[in-house]
């Protein structure tokens, strides 16, 4: 049986997505910006991708901004806030535990003569709103912190981070990386004090090189690209016309019934998790229960090597993916994993599996019954 | 500019009755790697030389870089055609090559004029003489000097005039497949694959065996392999490589001998296995990267338990070399950067943290009769599922 349980990596397609890129690419292959008829047809695939997505988030479709994916919309987000408002101050917060395209963009910024506070996680992998409200300052011009991490699952309690950022500091712009989040629970920016949030598309059954950035309407940032001022100069270049109707066609989706898949996602995971626990020491790392996302979950498995088990499942037909990157030469083992306090010895043991909505119980059965048979023979071998 | 490359070559010219098999071989060498380059090209021999002449547009850097990784080539001149209109254009033609190749003058040159078309009205030294005033008085600031110059400036006439004084080092040896084939141990470090090249280098074919342990070492560490393979084939030509399942006897190896002499004995069986595959692919040698004293495994007691495993000549081309000059030449053919990527980790569960430096053969082969039961089976299987994947560049 194929298992792909590393959809937190990337997704399938959907069939309707691939169709609707299809379609696009070979038919519909008109530059928006044109004027004659080719090019309106192109127009209308990117107002019907703003709709959904702007539906999806009761926000405004003028809000939308279409970029190459969650690397690009964190840049923008990021470099794009500092820029606009270095003369209020210099000061950036953000979490130890971001994805690089926040992390990497933080420490260019720092570069350039920027402040930035890391704040810890507990051993959930959840920031404490105290450190959050101590960290913001009337020189603070830009929060980010991510929605739900991508190795755990955590998931960030980000209406009340929004709600408190504005009470200490109206100015202060909050971004949302939302990569993992969005398409696995319901986010509204505006509710939540949101400016900007992140979005890729191969994350949601979307293609790749495809994503958005929400931009609040107040928001104040200024553009990372230049030239022929595509989406009004804020991101120029031609737009990528069959990605966006694709990551429109995913979101349409995917809304249509998020309630039901969420539940179904939580079931299933709570099902994997406790019969994966019990196998002999075998532990689950991240929130447990309903309070991390749906779709993800991190095991450490004592005495394997993360990468051992993964190429073991791989011959089994199971796609999972190793917490941490091992390596003999260069530990580096993950931020995450190091910053929920994880023992040492379990860093090089951890895996995640994670779902979508195209995962069906007999996967997870059969996932099952293969650690159950994998585990104890590579406990077998281990170091001696 | 250049239209042509005369190609020197060393120690074929010491060849005896059988010069001409070097020299057929090392005109389809050239064939074989300049058929990865942009124009085309006539490769022949004439009086006891080899010429590439350019038939076309051709790409000067591409062509001499692709050049560069024929083994047999000592040195690449590049050549000006020029037609023969007489002496006094001959005059005017060389002063424009001077002019164009040596931006700089201030250096000593001398003429070297040769005759290959005897009907010429004028003899090599009068040629000599003339050509050199010439230069001398357009370009003042070259001096002549006959015994020590510079710059040589070959003036050769045959049907047209060949003028060339570059010499571009070649990488020197003997061409491909003068020398029979051998069956390289190829491991995805840095070392086997310098091996595979110097060995190469002295005209030998090679195949390449490469122990694939899954799950304990990952598709990209195979892949990592087939990369190499294709880096070190620009030089040695077409590669079969080998891929084994080595798992099962890593495993049984594990289970059943002393946890410090697992890398020794492993290496035993990879030897046994390498030969097997050796001998059925008209292999006259194994090729390993070992160099004495650099690990555990390759001192002079190790490699003595190694070689014990097999009767085939081993051959090892760096015996003697240190690290440093095995990464200098890693670097030189292109093969270090991936050599380096950190792939095969995880079988580093398997290694010893104090491994044996100098086993004992006697209690290495005692030790590998409590594999008896079952390692004969192993190695057949891994020698019946073995992957051949063909690799070229």
């Amino acid at each position: 049986m194929r298992c792909y349980f590393d959809n937190s990596a990337t997704t399938r397609c959907f069939d309707s997505v691939a169709a609707i890129v299809d379609q696009v690419l070979r038919t519909d292959y008109g530059n928006p910006s044109s004027l004659h008829r080719k090019g309106v047809e192109a127009e209308q695939y990117l107002r019907y991708a703003k709709e959904q997505i702007a539906k999806s988030l009761k926000v405004q479709e003028k809000e939308i901004l279409f970029t190459s994916g969650g690397t690009e919309s964190d840049n923008l987000a990021i470099i794009g806030a500092a820029m606009a408002n270095y003369r209020r101050g210099k000061q950036l917060i953000t979490t130890r535990i971001e994805h690089p395209a926040v992390l990497q963009t933080m420490s260019y910024l720092e570069s350039l003569g920027y402040g930035v506070t890391y704040l810890p996680v507990d051993s959930y992998g959840c920031i404490r709103l105290e450190d959050l409200e101590a960290a913001v300052t009337p020189e603070t011009i830009l929060v980010s912190i991510m929605h739900t991490n991508n190795e755990i699952g955590s998931m960030m309690p980000v209406e009340e981070a929004g709600r408190l950022i504005k009470q200490k500091n109206p100015q202060t712009l909050f971004h949302v990386d939302a990569v993992q989040g969005y398409g696995k629970c319901r986010i509204y920016p505006k509710k939540a004090g949101i400016d900007l949030l992140s979005v890729s598309g191969h994350k949601i059954h979307g293609p790749k090189g495809i994503g958005f950035l929400y931009v609040g309407e107040k928001a104040k940032i200024k553009p990372i690209l230049f030239g022929g001022g595509q989406q009004g100069g804020m991101r120029s270049g031609t737009e990528n016309v069959a990605g966006i109707a694709g990551i429109g066609k995913a979101v349409e989706e995917i809304f249509s019934h998020l309630d039901e898949d969420i539940s179904r996602l939580y079931e299933y995971k709570e099902y994997f998790m406790s019969r994966v626990q019990d196998i002999p020491d075998v532990t689950i790392n991240g929130p447990q229960g309903r309070s991390g996302a749906p779709h993800i979950v991190s095991l450490s498995v004592k005495g394997v090597r993360a990468e051992v088990l993964l190429h073991s499942l791989d011959d089994e037909g199971i796609c999972i993916s190793a917490g941490s990157a091992c390596s003999a030469h260069k530990p580096t083992p993950s931020a995450t994993l190091s910053a929920i306090g994880l023992e040492r010895g379990l860093l090089e043991s951890t895996v995640r599996f994670s779902f979508s909505v195209e995962t069906t119980k007999e996967q997870l059965d059969y996932a099952l019954a293969v650690l159950n048979e994998q585990i104890p023979k590579l406990r077998r071998y281990t170091r001696k | 500019m250049f239209s042509a490359f005369l190609i020197k070559y060393a120690e074929i010219g010491i060849k005896g009755k059988n010069r001409y098999l070097f020299e057929d071989a090392l005109v389809n060498d050239i064939r074989y790697a300049l058929r990865r380059c942009e124009g085309s090209f006539h490769v022949h021999k004439a009086d006891g030389r080899i010429y590439v002449d350019a038939l076309s547009d051709f790409d000067y850097d591409e062509t001499v870089d692709n050049l560069k990784t024929v083994f047999g080539v000592a040195g690449i001149c590049p050549v000006v055609h020029v037609e023969d209109s007489g002496f006094e254009q001959l005059k005017k033609d060389v002063l424009s090559y001077m002019d164009t190749v040596y931006a700089d003058k201030h250096k000593t040159f001398k003429v070297f004029a040769r005759r290959a078309r005897k009907n010429y009205p004028m003899q090599s030294p009068q040629m000599n003489e003339e050509l050199g005033a010439a230069i001398l008085e357009a370009f003042p600031d070259f001096c002549v000097d006959v015994h020590h110059p510079e710059i040589q400036l070959n003036v050769e006439v045959r049907e047209k005039i060949y003028l060339y004084s570059e010499v571009i080092p070649g990488p020197g040896g003997l061409p491909l497949g003068t020398n029979g084939k051998a069956m390289l141990l190829l491991s995805g470090g840095i070392d086997s694959p310098v091996a595979g090249y110097m060995i190469a280098k002295r005209g030998v074919h090679i195949d390449a065996v490469y122990f694939h342990a899954p799950p304990y070492t990952s598709e990209r560490a195979k892949q990592k392999v087939v990369d190499l393979a294709k880096l070190i084939s620009r030089y040695t030509g077409p590669i079969h490589l080998h891929v084994v399942n080595f798992t099962d006897i890593q495993l049984y190896i594990y289970e059943k001998c002393p946890h410090e002499e697992l890398t020794i004995i492993m290496r035993r069986y990879m030897m046994r296995i390498a030969e097997t595959l050796a001998g059925k692919n008209d292999c006259l040698g194994l090729v390993t990267g070992e160099s004495i004293g650099q690990v555990a495994s390759q001192t002079m007691a190790s490699l003595a338990c190694t070689d014990d495993a097999c009767v085939m000549p081993v051959y090892r081309p760096l015996i003697g070399f240190d690290k440093n000059d095995i990464v200098d030449i890693a670097e030189k053919i292109h093969t270090y950067e991936t050599s380096i990527l950190p792939f095969e980790d995880c079988c580093t569960i398997f290694v010893a943290k104090h491994p044996v430096t100098k086993p004992n053969l006697k209690v290495i082969r005692d030790h590998e009769t409590n594999l008896k039961e079952k390692i004969d089976g192993l190695v057949e299987t891994a020698l019946k599922t073995e992957e051949i994947i063909l690799v070229e560049a």
